[in-house]
């Protein structure tokens, strides 16, 4: 991998459920220390993209290169070490119910990491600095609101000092307050960690607060990727629609309506 | 002939489906066998302290109920047997029936059942859950392989503490089929301790052990594969605790058919 060469390579991704098609060739480069934002509507593939690049789904055909290895045929052992320098932040949090958030943070620094116990009390502490929970390490995450469990989980996903951090809707479920917190959030850290970064949303203010490129997913295809700028100027139609928030038209034809109330 | 179709298109089915399951179950069990018996072997460490904290709650925190039905059980078949010796002045042989039978088939299938209900239940609730919540991806996601962290301690649990408890209820068995003895039946202390000590060999034992083995293996591997199969929500984790159960207890039933099977012909 050169200097400034791309972190991610996605080349002709597809991914297939029985006959339905979700990815249709997915081709996508993600360079160093940018925020890439990947757009799309709900059912475009977005998250099902985020899946194959945290190793959660095999594709059916296509290759992934994360800092120029082989992501999908990469052994375990290969997948696991390229997954130790990847944070993971989840829509849901996901943070593990039965510990508590101190333990939450630490796990991966004591499953991976020989440090000793004290050390990784102080890591975890200092993350949890980072997000604003200082102090918060003997809570359960059921103690905590949704928008401190976001950042529980981000502490989490940056305990081993990733260099890529994904993550999953991160406003979604939050007040705009509490939203706009979180993306404030993920910029500082970005500055902080020299990361880069990969948030797959639908939200569109939060998109044009956090990204340095956008790439829009629709019926599993990139149909546009490029600055917030460009963006804005482009005219293809699927894009100014999201953009200007229409809904699709509802025009639909009579007799077809009537065949597929009859059937067949 | 559509009807007849039908019907052995839906039997076919089910049997295919029948068969995915145990193709996967046994993937799974051959995975966490090899975590617990080779991995370790390989600079992979057991994590004892989650095994620790497993044990304490199938095994410690099961101990009263384990104790309570086992010595229900051993009175009833007392009474049971009782009834029916008494007929030939031998009562005395209720010792011989009490102990035999706790040590070489009710102890463990007792104990084994208890904990199907008790424990299998909850590793594929808690499973469960930890998949709805995206725990499980978030555990991948970290590196840390699944069956690993979830079903190796949890296994691994359940193989040392099944034949604890199944020893237990075997003892607490024969107490209950004493009192039976000595309270109702008359029956000298003395006499009665020397007719089970004469009537148990070790290979009774034995048997029942190798047997709560085998049921532990079952108990756990059932929960976490119904507990990793869940999808759909809270009422996902409810069909899976429940078919966890059900199918434990099947299980169960039919391999201790086949080892008494076994047994009885061999040894």
């Amino acid at each position: 991998m050169s200097e400034n060469g791309p972190i991610i390579q996605i080349r002709d991704l597809h991914t297939r459920y029985g006959k339905r098609e979700i990815l249709k060739g997915i081709n996508l480069d993600i360079y160093p220390f940018e925020t890439l934002v990947i757009l799309g509507r709900s059912g475009c593939g977005k998250s099902t993209l985020l899946r194959h690049l945290i190793g959660l789904q095999k594709p059916s055909q296509g290759e992934i290169l994360i800092k120029g290895k082989d992501f999908v045929k990469a052994s375990e052992k290969d997948r696991n070490e390229i997954l130790k320098k990847i944070g993971m932040l989840f829509q849901s949090s996901a943070l593990f119910n039965s510990m508590t958030v101190g333990e939450n943070v630490a796990l991966p620094l004591r499953e991976h990491t020989p440090q000793n116990d004290s050390t990784i009390k102080i890591m975890t502490r200092i993350k949890l600095g980072l997000v604003g929970l200082a102090g918060f390490e003997d809570f359960m995450p059921s103690q905590l609101s949704g928008g401190m469990k976001k950042r529980a989980a981000l502490a989490r996903a940056l305990a081993m000092d990733p260099d890529l951090l994904f993550c999953d809707e991160p406003s979604a479920g939050l007040d705009p307050i509490v939203a706009v917190g979180i993306d404030h959030l993920i910029l500082k850290l970005k500055d902080a960690f020299k990361m880069t970064i990969v948030v797959v949303t639908h939200e569109l203010e939060s998109v044009f607060m956090i990204a340095d490129r956008i790439a829009l997913l629709h019926e599993g295809q990139v149909i546009f990727q490029g600055t917030r700028d460009e963006m804005r100027a482009c005219t293809d139609p699927i894009v100014k629609q999201f953009l200007d928030r229409q809904p699709d038209s509802e025009d639909v034809d009579k007799d077809q309506y009537l065949e597929s109330l009859v059937g067949n | 002939m559509s009807a007849l179709h039908k019907t052995l298109a839906q039997a076919g089915q089910g049997f295919v489906e029948f068969l995915v399951h145990l193709t996967r179950i046994t993937k799974l069990s051959g995975q966490a066998l090899f975590w617990i018996f080779v991995a370790p072997f390989t600079g992979r460490k057991i994590r004892w302290h989650l095994t620790f904290v497993q044990m304490v709650k199938i095994g410690v925190n099961s101990v009263p109920i384990v104790n309570i039905i086992a010595f229900s059980v051993g009175l009833i078949i007392a009474m049971q047997s009782a009834y029916q010796l008494a007929r030939f002045g031998a009562t005395i042989f209720v010792a011989d029936l009490v102990g035999v039978s706790m040590t070489r088939e009710l102890g463990p299938l007792i104990t084994a059942i208890v904990i199907a209900g008790r424990s299998g239940s909850a590793i594929a609730a808690e499973l469960g859950t930890m998949k709805v919540a995206e725990e499980i991806d978030a555990l991948k996601t970290m590196a840390l392989d699944p069956i690993g962290y979830l079903v190796v301690p949890r296994t691994l649990a359940m193989l040392i503490v099944l034949p604890c408890l199944t020893v237990l209820a075997d003892f607490v068995g024969i107490a209950g089929g004493f009192v039976l003895a000595v309270v109702n039946l008359k029956l000298p202390f003395i006499a009665y301790f020397n007719q089970t000590a004469d009537a148990i060999m070790f290979k009774d034992f034995l048997t029942g052990l190798i047997k709560s083995g085998f049921f532990a293996l079952i108990i756990a591997q059932i929960g976490a594969y119904q507990g990793f199969s869940v999808s759909g929500g809270a009422e996902g984790v409810g069909k899976s605790t429940t078919a966890s159960v059900v199918t434990s207890i099947f299980m169960i039933i039919f391999a201790d058919l086949l080892f008494t099977m076994l047994f009885y012909s061999t040894l």
